[in-house]
Formats: C-alpha cells, sequence, structure tokens
C-alpha cells in the first residue's frame, strides 16, 4: 500500500500554508494555516460560517484556494484534482450525507474501494482469473474489517437511505475507510446524532485512528465541543475565516479568544449535552 | 387488418432506432442533468460521415465503425471545448450551450456537404420486402431495427457491467461522493459525450438509409425528444419502450390520421401525444420521481 517516502508517526502529512478562499466578497478562509501530524486527531472548530467546511473542500480538491498552499506528504497538491487526492490517500465524509441512497449499504462500501481494484477494462468486464481473485480478496476486506468495526453487520444488505440518520452516517465514515486513506476528513460526524450514537462515533473515530490495523490521521470538524476536548490531539479554532488559535486541547479551551468567539453559544461551548 | 399490423412493425422498427438516439440523450441527462438540443444535429452529423465514406467506397459496416470512433473524437473534443468549462454552471446556461451546438453543427454540415438530398448508392440493403406469414416486412427497416438493438445493447452493457460504466452511475447519483472516492467526474463528462455522439451517429446513419440523408433527419433527431420524455428522462428502459412507443404512434398517425389532416400530422403528432401524457405522468414512465419532505 504504502509507496516510497513512508511517513513515520509525528511527521507532517498535510500541511495548508496561507491558504485564502473567497466566494465574491466573502471572504471565507483568510490566510489560514495547518500542520497535521501522521497520527493525531486534529480537529477544526468555529461559530458556524467559520470557514470549517471551506477548509475542507479545500484538502479534498473541490475548492482550489485563490492562495496558498496544500502539502500532502511532502508534495504540493494545488493542481491535484479531487478524485486525484483520493487516490492518493485522503478520504473524507460529509456534513449533508452524500450516500448512494438507493444501493445497499455493502454496495456502498463495495464503491469506496474500487480505486483498488486494478484490472483493466477487458478483463474487468469478463470475470476471469486475476479479476475474480481481486474482487474475493476486496470483499473480504470489506466485510471483515470495515463492517465488524463499524458493527453494522445487521444492516449490510438493506437500503441506504432507509436507515436512520445515525446508521447512514456510520456507513458514509466506511465508506470513505473502504478507500483505505491515510488521512480522513471528518466533516461533522456527530451533527444530528443522539447522545448514544454520538458516543458510538466517537468510539469508531478513536478506533480508526489508534487501532494498528488502522492508524488512519483523522481532520475533524465538530461542533460538540465534549467531544472534540476528549478525543483530539489538537485543536485548531477558526472566525470569520481566521485562525483565532491551534494547539493542545487544554490550551484552546482556556483561551479567552475563543470563549468569546463563541459568546452566546455558551451551551454549546461547556457541551452540548 | 393488414394494414394495421404492418403499420405496428414499420413503427417498432423504425421506434428501434429512436431508441438508439434516445439512449444518447438519456445518458447526457443521466451523467449531467443537462439536455442536449444538439442531439437532432449530432444524428444529422453521424448520417453525413457515414454516406461519406459509403460513397468512397468504403464497406457500410467498416463505414459505421468509422461513424463510431470520428463519434468519440467529436463527442470528447466538443466535452473539452465547450462544456468543460460550464461544469458547476446553472444547468440552463449548459443547455442554452447545446442549443448554439445545434446551429453550429447544422452550419458546418451545410458548409461541407451542401444541402442537397445524398442517397447510399448502391443501395445497401435490398428495396424487396421480405415476407412472414401475412406480414411484408421491408428489409431496410428490418436490418436498421437489428443493428440499432444490437448497439444499443452494447452501450447499455458498457454502462451496466464495466468499471467505466459504474463510475458513470456513480457520478450520475451522487457527484461530490464520486470526486471523494477517486472518480473523475471530467472523464465521466467526456464519456457520455462520446456515447451520446456514437449513438446519435449511428441513429442518422440507419435513418439516411430508410429516406436518403439530408437535413430533414436533424428534425427526426428532435422527434427522440418525446421518446425520451415518455420514458423519463433518466431511464434506460424507458429509452426503448418511449423511442418504440414514438415510432409505432407516428406510423399509425400517418397511416390513419393523414386522410382527415392532409399534411404533417404525422411529424406533430408525438410532440401532442407528449404534451398530453405529461398532464398526467409529469416524470414519464421510469423517471425519478422528487419527493421532498417538507
Amino acid at each position: 500500500m504504502n509507496k516510497a517516502g513512508e511517513m513515520e508517526e509525528g511527521d507532517v502529512i498535510l500541511k495548508l500554508e496561507d491558504i485564502h478562499m473567497a466566494f465574491g466578497k466573502v471572504q471565507a478562509l483568510n490566510g489560514v494555516d495547518l500542520e497535521v501530524k501522521k497520527g493525531e486527531i486534529h480537529s477544526i472548530i468555529g461559530p458556524n460560517g467559520a470557514g470549517k467546511t471551506v477548509m475542507m473542500n479545500c484538502i479534498n480538491g473541490l475548492y482550489r484556494p485563490q492562495k496558498g498552499n496544500i502539502y500532502f506528504k511532502g508534495e504540493n497538491i494545488n493542481r491535484v484534482s479531487p478524485h486525484k487526492r483520493a487516490e492518493l490517500g485522503i478520504g473524507r465524509t460529509f456534513q449533508k450525507l452524500e450516500l448512494y441512497g438507493g444501493m445497499t449499504v455493502l454496495d456502498n462500501i463495495r464503491m469506496g474501494s474500487h480505486i483498488h481494484l486494478k484490472s483493466g477494462i477487458l478483463s474487468g468486464s469478463i470475470y476471469v482469473g486475476k479479476t475474480k481473485k481481486e474482487e474475493i480478496e476486496e470483499r473480504e476486506f470489506i466485510e471483515e474489517e470495515i463492517i465488524d468495526l463499524l458493527e453494522i453487520e445487521g444492516i449490510r444488505d438493506q437500503v441506504a437511505h432507509m436507515l436512520p440518520y445515525g446508521l447512514q452516517k456510520r456507513v458514509e465514515l466506511g465508506r470513505a475507510l473502504a478507500l483505505r486513506p491515510e488521512v480522513i476528513l471528518l466533516d461533522e460526524p456527530m451533527a444530528g446524532l443522539n447522545l448514544e450514537e454520538v458516543e458510538d462515533m466517537a468510539r469508531f473515530i478513536l478506533d480508526i485512528n489508534e487501532e494498528e490495523r488502522w492508524k488512519v490521521t483523522c481532520v475533524l470538524v465538530e461542533h460538540d465541543m465534549g467531544v472534540v476536548m476528549d478525543i483530539s490531539h489538537r485543536v485548531l479554532v477558526l472566525d470569520f475565516g481566521n485562525t483565532i488559535t491551534d494547539g493542545l486541547p487544554q490550551e484552546v479551551g482556556n483561551n479567552p479568544q475563543v470563549v468569546k468567539a463563541y459568546l452566546g453559544e455558551e451551551d454549546l461551548y461547556i457541551t452540548r449535552r | 387488418m393488414e394494414l394495421f399490423f404492418m403499420t405496428l412493425t414499420t413503427g417498432i422498427m423504425v421506434g428501434g432506432i429512436y431508441a438508439l438516439v434516445a439512449l444518447g440523450w438519456v445518458l447526457i441527462y443521466k451523467c449531467s442533468g443537462v439536455l442536449n438540443l444538439a442531439m437532432g444535429e449530432l444524428t444529422l452529423f453521424g448520417a453525413y460521415v457515414t454516406i461519406y465514406f459509403y460513397a468512397m467506397g468504403v464497406p457500410f459496416v467498416v463505414s459505421i465503425l468509422f461513424t463510431l470512433v470520428i463519434g468519440i473524437i467529436l463527442g470528447i473534443l466538443v466535452e473539452r471545448i465547450f462544456l468543460d468549462k460550464l461544469i458547476g454552471e446553472p444547468i440552463l446556461a449548459v443547455i442554452m450551450v447545446t442549443v448554439g451546438l445545434s446551429f453550429f453543427f447544422k452550419g458546418l454540415i451545410e458548409f461541407i456537404w451542401g444541402t442537397d438530398t445524398r442517397v447510399f448508392t448502391p443501395a445497401i440493403f435490398s428495396l424487396k420486402p421480405f415476407t412472414v406469414g401475412f406480414l411484408k416486412i421491408s428489409t431496410v427497416y428490418f436490418w436498421s431495427f437489428v443493428l440499432a438493438i444490437v448497439l444499443f445493447l452494447v452501450f447499455v452493457a458498457f454502462f451496466k457491467y464495466t468499471r467505466w460504466g459504474l463510475s458513470m452511475q456513480a457520478t450520475a447519483d451522487d457527484e461530490t461522493a464520486a470526486l471523494s472516492l477517486g472518480v473523475s467526474a471530467r472523464f465521466v463528462y467526456a464519456a457520455s459525450w462520446a456515447i451520446a455522439f456514437m449513438a446519435a451517429g449511428v441513429g442518422g446513419a440507419l435513418l439516411g438509409n430508410i429516406n436518403g440523408v439530408n437535413i430533414s433527419i436533424g428534425y427526426l433527431g428532435l422527434l427522440v425528444l418525446p421518446a425520451v420524455v415518455l420514458g423519463g428522462l433518466n431511464s434506460v428502459p424507458g429509452a426503448v419502450v418511449g423511442g418504440i412507443t414514438i415510432g409505432v404512434l407516428q406510423n399509425f398517425a400517418g397511416t390513419y390520421l393523414d386522410a382527415f389532416f392532409p399534411g404533417g400530422v404525422k411529424e406533430i403528432f408525438p410532440f401532442a401525444f407528449m404534451a398530453v401524457f405529461l398532464l398526467f405522468m409529469p416524470y414519464g414512465f421510469w423517471g425519478w420521481v422528487k419527493i421532498e419532505r417538507m
């Protein structure tokens, strides 16, 4: 899986440098920097409209920043198209679910692993030899590991859009994992979930981050302060496109500017529950 | 009674060609949400390309293959030059560009080949009809139908069973998700235009065999619009059913209504039918019904 230039734990795997992104006259990001180290959970927080999702879209390539550089594993990926970034190893989930609603849970997850099927169009269209073996290995990988991990054994054959919201969020995480990414961008994975589901989701994120099998670096956008402070290694705080602070969770929690940015949302700040 | 069945079989066979052209329409709509109003001119272009090669002495089947290849090239060029820059712009803008493309192609065709009607000489299919039971079937219609259906199945198989086809479906369903999973949307758009050009081109060549090649084939290409709407804009099986229904309706109108409304009733009947049909089934037979939770 890993190519030359293998990263060590603690190396900077993803780096954003002075990112400027404007939509017309709205300055969504105003010179933001971010350094994500391999193996970390790096959270991005901020009030609504702070530019968190815009940042995710810049990393993933859906948006091209007007100014600034993005490096993945030391290489500048400014001009790399979104689907190529997925192949490089950047997976993501979405704030607003983007599942294939009409397909089953299993098919959604399989869709995530399609880039790892290497055979060409001809052998791919007739199921023989190499292709068949590949398919079987792929399927085992998906079924055993992702479905086990996310505890979705019971719903694997159900149609995705019929599922409760919390489970759909889980399926989307599974699909992103099937890409076998090195960095995963999680855009509000807990939004709209109930207490129990939030706890499950937090556990899954810790699992994929810590378990030897996965070891995925996470970039997490989330409003639930309790969860963010509990599971993050580092926290970046944004407000109206500007960085307020970037540091360890305890430092960030005690920063008066952060408290100010959240003024009027004190309940949210303490914890949503 | 015999007249009835003859009209019916002719309708079905012309309908098969409509289905092929309709497929091109459906694919582009499915992948990008664009109604390609240049479809008629693409059909026309295919007809002229085929007859051009045929007139040079290239066998008919090989001419069709050339048409397919030129279809791929033109499809990719059009997508890259005109439409790539419009990704993310309002759909209406893209549809207007396809209107512009239709004028462009019509002009280009008149510029290259003039406006005279051309016929395939020597005729490719025997002019003599053959008889099955009491039915007389025209050889041209029959083979055109067979060829259209075969190509239709090839395109559908590509769409359904190859990884490229599947990535086209994935993009059609949810473009953002497909991008995040490593599917190239640009590739998918180029592929859908290439297939549309190919399907329309061969459809045009087959229609040209029946009536000779002139500008009016472009209108026949547009006649496919009711077929597509009937089946539901994004349904591939709908394209078949819609195509054949329109073919049959058109021929029945020609046979039975022409006496009462002399002139163009054959041409307008499918559109009149479409208008009435949409009052009752606004999404066609198999279109995606949009239900929103309030």
